[in-house]
């Protein structure tokens, strides 16, 4: 058995606070933002009109395209808040550095993809978020950014007309809005095994901040232990 | 573990979104978030600013262009005796013929028609100023609303930024051609700055008013955003 190392304040509460806002707005969005699509659920021409698919035979919320909207248009305050909030303290007490995907995380990325799909070995843990967690992480979050830039243009085509033009007009936008939901609805049911197999120290880590027992040594203590 | 119970009460804001839950108050809660939504929407229009206009030909086929009645897209209009009657907070009220509304500078304009529904066309449309009609009545210029009804009971209603704003149409044409029954003829409001449902047809009467009438906006009243701005 491996010695027990101090515990690490991994997650500070501004990170805490919007991730768990968050899940709970990601999910309303995401199911009435199911409704409100199953009232034209086609990114062609009106007529003649092709469906995709009917997404009110999923799971969606808000009962109708009005009960949907309300929904979407409060939860998107919701979440733009949170999103902005978790930005700037982010930025300002540069935490944003333990989950940022930068240049130097690439070569880790195949080994740690190796080991979780194709039973490789497990490559040494020396920080809070190995390279293919900052990569998922980092998506993710380009995600949100994605997901809410193209919601507001589709709210407001014609105010921000420029913006609109970024993403190919309004008509585009709407397909770039469904990717952002498609890369969140890739991310999470990995995110939830992940949690599962880390067991409770890693879980509770989100809702105190502590990781008890990390198995790692973060890199300010090893500097300490020198 | 230091101060773990503490950084975890620290986490209990995110409780309040239960709130959500509760059945009697989710209605007012919801209520609350498209009425500030709406409030923002109002807060951040730029008067001057104008919607994408587009080219002759990015304009789909009149044929492609939906019919999106609510009831009947043929109300009984005798077209002869039609007047628009404009009343309320003007200082010439009465009965306008289409004739005196034509008279006014004719805009022409290819813009995009986006449906609550999701789905959007580029049409073509013309029409006279909404504005240029309220300086021929003599409208009252700090006026807030502008609220119309229709042959077929449909009715809505405007903010007065919304209203004077240069896109805004009093539309009697589609496609160089007089409206046809099924869009609106012979008059309909046409508002690249606003969602389709905004955009009413047939329209039979407009008020000028500091106060928005009990029935302010057929699809409003049910629960879209009343503002429905774009």
């Amino acid at each position: 058995m491996e010695r027990t190392r101090a515990p690490i304040y991994e997650h500070p509460w501004a990170v805490r606070f919007t991730h768990w806002t968050n899940a709970v707005a990601v999910t309303v969005l995401t199911l009435s933002g199911l409704r409100i699509f199953s009232a034209f659920p086609s990114f062609g021409p009106k007529i003649p009109q092709q469906d995709l698919f009917d997404p009110s035979s999923l799971v969606t919320l808000g009962g109708w395209l009005g009960g949907a909207l309300a929904w979407h248009f409060t939860f998107m305050w919701i979440f733009m808040g949170a999103g902005l909030l978790y930005l700037v303290t982010q930025i300002l007490s540069g935490h944003f550095r333990t989950v940022l995907f930068v240049p130097k995380d690439i070569p880790g990325v195949w080994p740690m993809a190796r080991h979780y799909f194709l039973f490789g070995p497990k490559p040494p843990q020396t920080s809070q978020y190995n390279p293919l967690q900052k990569l998922a992480y980092t998506t993710t979050l380009a995600m949100g950014a994605l997901s809410m830039l193209t919601g507001l243009v589709l709210y407001k085509p014609a105010q921000l007309s420029a913006l609109a033009a970024i993403f190919g007009g309004y008509h585009q936008t709407r397909v770039w809005h469904f990717v952002a939901m498609c890369g969140f609805l890739a991310f999470i049911p990995g995110h939830l095994v992940m949690v599962a197999l880390h067991g409770w120290h890693n879980f509770a880590a989100m809702l105190t901040g502590w990781k008890k027992n990390p198995e790692y040594t973060p890199a300010s203590a090893r500097q300490r232990a020198r | 573990m230091p101060q773990t119970r503490r950084e975890l009460l620290k986490l209990s804001p995110v409780l309040a979104l239960g709130a959500f839950a509760v059945p009697g108050l989710r209605g007012p809660l919801l209520r609350a978030g498209v009425a500030f939504s709406d409030w923002a929407s109002a807060e951040t229009f730029r008067d001057a600013h104008l919607a994408p206009t587009y080219a002759d030909i990015d304009a789909v086929a009149l044929n492609r262009f939906p019919y999106n009645g609510y009831d009947v897209l043929e109300p009984d209009i005798d077209f002869a005796a039609w007047r628009l009657e404009i009343r309320g907070e003007v200082t010439k009220p009465g009965q306008y013929t289409l004739d005196q509304i034509k008279a006014l500078p004719k805009v022409r304009q290819n813009t995009r028609h986006c449906c609550v529904e999701g789905w959007d066309v580029i049409g073509r449309f013309a029409g006279t100023r909404l504005a240029d009609v309220l300086t021929l009545v003599g409208a009252d210029p700090t006026a807030r609303f502008v609220a119309v009804t229709c042959a077929d009971d449909y009715y809505e209603s405007i903010e007065m930024a919304c209203a004077r704003h240069p896109q805004t149409l009093l539309c009697y044409e589609m496609y160089d051609h007089p409206l046809d029954r099924g869009h609106g003829a012979p008059l309909r409001l046409q508002i690249p700055t606003k969602l389709g449902y905004k955009q009413a047809k047939y329209l039979t009467t407009m008020t000028v008013t500091n106060v928005l009438p009990a029935a302010a906006s057929y699809w409003g009243d049910q629960g879209y955003s009343w503002y429905g701005g774009l």
